[in-house]
């Protein structure tokens, strides 16, 4: 039984909850596929795609608050999704360590930012 | 990283040839690995002519064969020769069986013999198993209740009951599954693996057992369980035709059933 490293993970809090990721990452992947086609049809049916049009578009309350969803779980999925390929991949656990951080940080900031630069353009018009 | 390349000590060369006799019909070559560590030799393959006209069904006739008129040498494991121990599992014309209900006629072409994927080798086609067994161990592969046991009587079974583990009590351990699962071959420190997790959800489903709470909560978790995903090599590759995957897909289900 010694050669067996770990049993397992250490049950770190941040990290603790197997279940809820798998659960998470199934959850965004479902809800993004209606939200990603309701994208692309809303784009490939607007009638212009200048600067101009897509602002107006995004102006539209509905608009706005579906494309935050968009971004807010696409960037979720992202990395909940990037997080399983570096557990698969990276070895050195102290690489792993801070390659998740740091996907986790990136996406975080990501999010705020497009929802931020959303509600900009939905209420100030630019 | 994942090590994706062998290392230089681990490439294969290829090794001896020995032909079948001339008034040999139906010859079919087997090319087998062979590797001793103490050699200090990097592994090398060697290839066998055999007259099947003159040899057993299966490949592992043909192995036999080779050991008993040609190369005493040649080392594996091999036991009830009936696909019922485990013991020959190995990797032949690039898949994960057993050499004794392998048929030879089933292969076309040069038929390729190695040992199991991404296990160390002690000698030829014998992997060292201990930490795939340490592994089946850890999830207690035994019956743990807590009521008392009744003085005069076992603990019964209906019919239906005892259904819910078809496909899965007659995982025999070979290890064929585990040992062509990718993310095993990555994370087999910490990854559990299709054999053990096919057997933890088998006792989990047992109606018999009173330990399925405990035994979740030693599943929980993202390197033991969850490293699998659905890559479906396992149901692939049992001589068994079971399916570890649809056993670990359960797992997460009652997993997740147990959140709510």
């Amino acid at each position: 039984m010694k050669s067996l490293r770990f049993l397992g993970t250490k049950k770190v809090k941040s990290f603790a909850d197997a279940t809820h990721h798998f659960w998470r990452q199934r959850l965004t992947a479902l809800a993004l596929i209606p939200l990603t086609l309701w994208f692309c049809f809303n784009i490939a049916l607007l009638p212009s795609t200048n600067y101009a049009a897509i602002i107006e578009w995004l102006q539209s309350p509905f608009n706005a608050l579906m494309m935050i969803l968009v971004v807010f779980l696409s960037f979720w999925h992202l990395h909940l999704g990037l997080q399983v390929i570096i557990e698969d991949y990276m070895a050195h656990s102290s690489y792993r360590l801070v390659a998740i951080l740091s996907i986790k940080l990136i996406s975080y900031f990501m999010m705020l930012l497009s929802v931020y630069l959303i509600l900009k353009i939905a209420l100030a018009g630019t | 990283m994942a090590e994706f390349r062998l290392p230089i000590n681990s490439i294969i060369k290829s090794g001896k040839q020995y032909k079948a006799s001339t008034n040999a019909k139906n010859i079919k070559t087997f090319i087998v690995y062979r590797y001793d560590p103490t050699s200090g030799e990097n592994p090398r393959t060697d290839s066998f002519e055999i007259d099947t006209d003159n040899c057993g069904p299966m490949v592992l006739d043909a192995l036999l064969k080779i050991k008993d008129e040609i190369d005493a040498s040649l080392t594996l494991r091999r036991s009830c020769r009936e696909g019922i121990c485990g013991s020959c599992s190995m990797n032949i014309d690039g898949r994960n069986t057993l050499a004794c209900t392998k048929a030879i006629a089933d292969i076309n072409g040069d038929i390729t013999i190695y040992p199991l994927p991404h296990q160390p080798v002690i000698k030829d086609l014998v992997s060292d198993l201990s930490h795939f067994y340490a592994q089946y161990a850890s999830i207690k592969p035994w019956m743990k209740t807590n009521t008392p046991a009744s003085p005069n009587k076992e603990r019964l079974q209906s019919k239906q009951e005892h259904a819910k583990l078809d496909g899965l009590y007659e995982c025999i351990l070979c290890a064929c599954c585990s040992t062509s699962c990718p993310s095993y071959w990555w994370n087999s420190d910490r990854y559990l693996g299709p054999a053990t997790l096919l057997n933890a959800y088998r006792w989990i489903s047992d109606s018999r057992d009173e330990a399925t709470n405990e035994r979740l909560d030693a599943l929980e978790d993202s390197f033991k369980l969850y490293r699998c995903h659905t890559i479906m090599n396992c149901a692939e590759a049992c001589p068994k035709d079971l399916n570890p995957a649809q056993a670990i897909i359960k797992i997460k289900q009652l997993l997740v059933k147990r959140k709510f």
